[in-house]
């Protein structure tokens, strides 16, 4: 048994609430979600389907907790991320790189950095990513490119 | 800073559009010319890749974790294989849910319809329609639902608490369902008019049960042992039918 679309629906989760447990919930939540409103389900495109639906239950999420501060969450969602930490070696070569590349993603305003995770790490066209956060695919091409701006300059790379 | 050497053309969104695999060849062509002229682009374009590059090769991809991806597969449960639709419920279960699934014919081996009615109906909320352990509650509750009246046994005596009953779909046919719980085992007990024809036996983990009972065709699904649920079945039998204990 396969449930193909899990992670991703995970990776999508954990970015946008930038907390793993609650990140769990979120997607549990949407799978449910998912098998109710399955009959609105027209489309080919299953993986951008249920991505629209973590997205929405997340929003929904973090809408209900708006009332916390988003620097604590953020340093719980560091903290229990399972990077290097089992791996001295690794983890002294790459925390401070693995700490600042996370950082940088994680500091995105919210909308531009469910866009650069669903191009980076979800490999989506603009045409999926535009199907899964409802924004024009020229909207998509303008916050992806903000979000990678935003990152080369912390990563000190300044643009050209 | 210098910018694009063409600023009033959107060159530099082209860049990322070509970067991002989205162009199609004659535009891809036109951006490499484009950088062969403007340093600015050329720039952006290597910075791009070193980008992605970084962001795919250092920053750990962690998916669900093991906890989840067990929970989920238990609750979600559905075989890559056939598996009958119940009716639409049941479809979009298996489309949402795995989001794989091939949907079949209906009509297929009730067992698989079974089955996946139970594992469905595992999921929260759906398990009970009508939660009680009277039946005098649950019998009436399947009045003017169903066309015919199930059976509704009390079979606290062997330890099996009823918690409620249910609609289902098998096939294209309205079934009952009786939920009775042993031991943190729940037991679906699906009745419809008709004969049972199956014996019973195991399918994905799951035990079933099928007998006859007074011109109902009976089938038990559980994950409860077999020894258990045969001797659920052999109560249910021992319960007389007159006397209002049915």
């Amino acid at each position: 048994m396969a449930l193909p679309h899990l992670d991703a629906a995970t990776r999508l989760a954990r970015w946008m609430v930038r907390d793993p447990a609650r990140a769990e919930d979120v997607v549990q939540e949407a799978m449910l979600r998912a098998l109710t409103y399955f009959s609105g389900f027209r489309g080919d495109n299953p993986r951008a389907w249920l991505l629209q639906i973590v997205r929405t239950t997340a929003l929904t999420r973090l809408g209900q907790d708006a009332g916390r501060r988003e620097d604590v969450l953020e340093d719980r969602a560091f903290e229990a991320l399972p990077s290097a930490e089992h791996n001295p070696e690794a983890r002294l070569a790459g925390e401070q790189e693995h700490g600042l590349l996370h950082r940088a993603i994680a500091a995105l305003p919210g909308e531009l950095r469910e866009i650069l995770v669903l191009r980076e790490f979800e490999d989506m066209s603009y045409r999926e990513i535009a199907m899964v956060t409802g924004v024009p695919v020229g909207t998509v091409m303008s916050r992806l490119f903000r979000a990678r701006r935003a990152l080369m300059q912390a990563f000190g790379e300044q643009p050209a | 800073m210098t910018g694009c050497v063409e600023p009033e053309r959107a060159w530099e969104l082209l860049v990322q559009a070509d970067h991002d695999g989205e162009l199609d060849a004659a535009e891809a062509a036109a951006v490499v010319r484009h950088v062969e002229i403007c340093p600015h682009c050329a720039g952006l374009q290597r910075q791009f890749s070193a980008l992605s590059n970084r962001l795919r090769a250092e920053v750990p991809m962690h998916g669900a974790s093991e906890v989840l991806r067990r929970r989920m597969t238990a609750r979600f449960a559905a075989p890559r294989r056939r598996m009958g639709v119940i009716a639409g419920f049941g479809a979009g279960a298996a489309i949402a849910a795995g989001l794989l699934l091939t949907l079949l014919p209906a009509g297929a081996d009730p067992a698989e319809g079974l089955v996946a009615a139970h594992v469905r109906a595992l999921q929260p909320g759906h398990l009970i329609d009508v939660p009680s352990s009277d039946k005098h509650t649950v019998k009436p509750w399947f009045d003017g639902r169903l066309d015919f009246a199930p059976p509704v046994p009390d079979l606290v005596a062997a330890g099996f608490t009823l918690v409620g009953g249910r609609l289902d779909v098998i096939g294209a046919r309205p079934v009952a369902v009786l939920v009775y719980r042993r031991g943190g085992h729940d037991i679906d007990v699906f009745v419809w008019p008709g004969e049972a024809s199956a014996p019973g036996g195991t399918l994905r983990g799951y035990n079933l049960l099928a007998w006859n009972d007074h011109g109902m065709a009976v089938r038990a699904v559980s994950d409860i042992e077999p020894a258990a649920l045969r001797g659920f079945m052999l109560a249910w039998q021992a319960v007389p039918e007159d006397a209002g204990q049915r």
